[in-house]
C-alpha cells in the first residue's frame, strides 16, 4: 500500500457569499496519477491551487506527507511540488535561465544546475533552444521549457493545470506522449486537471468529476466513464443520450425500463415503478435504413427516428436522431455515413444494445411520488 | 542670433577652461538631484508596487493622490515646504531651510510620486499569474518581489529617468526653499535664473548646457539598456 502523499480534509473556499470548493475528503498517494476533469468554472483550477499551497482555503486542512501545511512550512513543502499551467510565463531571459528557475530558486550552484538540468532540456527536446530568448518561442517550446522547468528540481508532486489546451493538436499529442512516457519512468505523483476527457483517461488511472466545486464522483477511469454516479457525472463524461424510464417489471438481475416511445431490457435489480436515466454512448448507437431487417437485434431496442441533423467531423459523423420526443445522438463512423446515403430527414432506424446502457437511478424520485 | 551664438562660444571658454564655480553648481545639483532621486526610489517603488498587487482599504485614494502627486507644481511643493520648514513653521526648529537638505526634501515630495505611479504602472502590466507561477516552482516571497521587479525592470528604468529627469530641471522649489546661496545651494537651474536676471547671457547658457548634456548622458544610457532588451518589432513593408 502506498503511502498517503496529499491530503485534503474539510476544504472549503470561499469567494464572498457564494462557495467555490467544498471538498470533504481527497486522498493521493505517493506516485499516483488523479485527473479532475469538470467544465469551465467547476473550481478545477482552485483544487490544484490549494493543492500546491498557492492558495489558502477558507476553512480546511492540506497534509502534504502527513505535514499539516501551515505558515511556517508552507515554503517548505511548497518547494517539494511543482506546478504547470496552461499558458507557460515565461521570465524575460534565456531558455536555459528559465527552466533553471526553480533550482536557482533553491539555491543551487551553477554546476548543480547544469548537472540537473541538462538531461531535462535534453529529453524534452529543448536542448537546442537553450540559449534562446523565452519570448521567441512557440507555445509547444514554451511549455517544454515550463515543464523542464518543473521536472528539473525532482518535484514528488506535479500539479498540472491544463497544460495542453492552448497547444494545437500535432504539438499536443506529441507532448502529451512525452508526458506519458516521463510520468512513467519517474513515477513522480500527478495531478492533471484538464476538460480534456481524452487527456484525463490517457494520463490518469483515477478520476475525479468536479462540478460547481464539488466532487461528484472520485473513482478509477473506468468506472467514472463507463459506470457514471450521476446524471451530472454523465453529462460530463460525455455520455450524451441519457433517456427518463421507468422500471416496468424486474426478474433477477434483469429488468424492462420504458421509456417515451420504447422499452429496453437493462442489466441489475431494481423494484417496478422506480424512476431511471438510461445513459447510452452516441457511439453505442446504430442507425440503419428501416427497411434492413436486423438478424442479429432480437435482443436490442430499436427505435423508428428521423435524422434531424447531420455534422460532420474526422472520425464521426453526428446524427442527432428524433425519436418522438426522444432525442438521440448517435455516433456513425464516416466511411458508413457515407454508404447509407444517410442525410438530414431520413427515416432511419436507430439501436443500442442492453449492454451499452447504464442505469442511474433518478434522484428526487420520492419527492415525484 | 549673435547673442546666442556668442553665447555659446563663451559657454564652451567657461567649461573648458575649469571654471570653479560652474564645477562646483554642477557638482551641487548632482549630488541634490542624485539623492533626492535614490530616496524617491527607496520610498517610490515599495509603494507602487504596493499599490499594484495589493488590495486594501482606501487604496483608491491613495492611487488618486499619488496620480495627482506626479503632475505636482514644484512652486506648490516649494511654497508648502518652506511654509514647514520655515523658522517659525511646525518643522523650524530642524534649521532646514535654505540648506541643501531642504532642497532634497522637497525634490523628493517632487521625484517619488512619478517613481511610485510609473512603478505601479509598470507592475500592474504584468501578467497577474507570473507571481502565482513563479510560486509554484518554489520562489518565496522575497525572491518573488524581486523576480517582479527584473521582470518589470524597463519601465522601472523609465521610472528613474522621469524621476532624475524631474528634479534635476526643477527650479521653483530648489529657490524657494534653497533660497540659491552661492557655494552652498546654487544649482544649474537658480544659477541660470539668476544669470539670465543679471543679463550675463553667456554663463546662462553655459550652465544650461551642462544640464542638458547631464540629462542626456544620463537618458542616453538608461534608453541604451532599454532598447538592447526590447523585442525587435517585424519590419513592415
Amino acid at each position: 500500500m502506498a503511502e498517503t502523499l496529499l491530503a485534503l480534509r474539510h476544504v472549503l473556499v470561499r469567494h464572498g457569499e457564494s462557495t467555490v470548493l467544498e471538498i470533504a475528503m481527497l486522498d493521493l498517494q505517493e506516485g499516483e496519477i488523479l485527473g479532475i476533469i469538470g467544465p469551465n468554472g467547476a473550481g478545477k483550477s482552485t483544487l490544484l491551487r490549494v493543492m500546491g499551497l498557492l492558495q489558502q482555503p477558507t476553512t480546511g486542512k492540506v497534509y502534504f506527507d502527513g505535514v499539516e501545511a501551515n505558515r511556517q512550512n508552507s515554503l517548505r513543502l511548497r518547494r517539494c511540488m511543482a506546478s504547470v499551467f496552461q499558458e507557460p510565463l515565461l521570465i524575460n531571459a534565456s531558455v536555459f535561465d528559465n527552466a533553471a528557475l526553480g533550482l536557482r530558486l533553491r539555491g543551487l550552484r551553477a554546476d548543480a544546475i547544469d548537472r540537473q538540468l541538462l538531461p531535462w532540456l535534453e529529453r524534452l527536446g529543448i536542448a537546442d533552444l537553450a540559449s534562446r530568448p523565452a519570448r521567441s518561442l512557440s507555445g509547444g517550446e514554451a511549455q517544454r521549457t515550463s515543464l523542464a522547468r518543473a521536472f528539473a528540481f525532482h518535484p514528488r508532486l506535479l500539479l498540472l493545470d491544463e497544460p495542453f489546451s492552448a497547444l494545437d493538436p500535432p504539438t499536443r499529442e506529441t507532448l502529451l506522449l512525452d508526458l506519458q512516457t516521463i510520468l512513467r519512468e519517474t513515477g513522480v505523483a500527478a495531478v492533471l486537471v484538464t476538460h480534456d476527457r481524452d487527456e484525463a483517461i490517457m494520463l490518469a488511472r483515477r478520476i475525479g468529476v468536479l462540478k460547481a466545486g464539488r466532487m461528484l464522483q472520485l473513482d478509477s477511469s473506468r468506472e467514472v466513464f463507463l459506470r457514471p454516479a450521476s446524471e451530472a457525472v454523465a453529462e460530463i463524461v460525455g455520455i450524451e443520450n441519457r433517456i427518463a424510464g421507468v422500471v416496468q417489471s424486474a426478474a433477477q438481475e434483469v429488468a424492462t425500463v420504458r421509456f417515451n416511445g420504447g422499452a429496453t431490457q437493462v442489466s441489475g435489480s431494481f423494484e417496478p415503478g422506480t424512476r431511471v436515466i438510461l445513459c447510452i454512448r452516441p457511439e453505442d448507437i446504430s442507425v440503419t435504413r428501416p427497411d434492413e431487417r436486423h438478424r442479429s437485434c432480437a435482443k436490442k431496442a430499436c427505435l423508428q427516428a428521423k435524422i434531424a441533423r447531420v455534422s460532420q467531423a474526422t472520425i464521426h459523423d453526428r446524427l442527432v436522431l428524433k425519436c418522438g420526443d426522444v432525442v438521440l445522438v448517435s455516433f456513425v463512423d464516416r466511411a458508413s455515413c457515407h454508404q447509407l446515403g444517410l442525410a438530414e430527414g431520413d427515416e432511419v432506424t436507430a439501436c443500442f444494445s442492453p449492454q451499452a446502457v447504464h442505469v442511474i437511478k433518478s434522484q428526487g424520485f420520492d419527492s415525484i411520488r | 542670433m549673435e547673442l546666442i551664438g556668442q553665447g555659446v562660444v563663451k559657454a564652451i571658454e567657461l567649461l573648458l577652461s575649469g571654471d570653479i564655480e560652474v564645477w562646483t553648481i554642477t557638482g551641487l545639483s548632482l549630488r541634490i538631484s542624485g539623492a533626492a532621486t535614490l530616496i524617491s526610489l527607496l520610498l517610490g517603488i515599495p509603494l507602487g508596487i504596493a499599490l499594484a498587487m495589493l488590495r486594501f482599504p482606501g487604496r483608491p485614494l491613495a492611487v488618486a493622490s499619488i496620480n495627482t502627486g506626479m503632475g505636482l507644481p514644484p512652486v506648490v511643493v516649494g511654497l508648502f515646504v518652506s511654509i514647514f520648514l520655515w523658522r517659525s513653521g511646525p518643522l523650524g526648529f530642524l534649521e532646514l531651510i535654505y540648506t541643501p537638505s531642504a532642497m532634497i526634501i522637497a525634490q523628493v515630495i517632487i521625484a517619488f510620486p512619478i517613481v511610485a505611479g510609473l512603478t505601479m504602472a509598470s507592475f500592474q502590466n504584468l501578467n497577474p499569474h507570473l507571481g502565482l507561477q513563479l510560486l509554484g516552482v518554489g520562489a518565496s516571497r522575497i525572491q518573488l518581489l524581486w523576480l517582479l521587479c527584473k521582470e518589470a525592470r524597463l519601465p522601472l528604468l523609465a521610472a528613474v529617468m522621469a524621476g532624475f529627469g524631474g528634479v534635476i530641471s526643477e527650479v521653483g522649489a530648489s529657490m524657494m526653499v534653497g533660497g540659491n546661496i552661492r557655494g552652498q545651494t546654487r544649482v544649474l537651474t537658480t544659477a541660470t535664473v539668476l544669470e539670465t536676471g543679471k543679463g550675463n547671457f553667456d554663463v546662462a547658457i553655459a550652465l544650461s548646457l551642462i544640464l542638458l548634456i547631464l540629462s542626456f548622458a544620463l537618458n542616453f544610457m538608461l534608453t541604451h539598456i532599454q532598447q538592447r532588451e526590447q523585442i525587435r518589432w517585424p519590419k513592415l513593408s
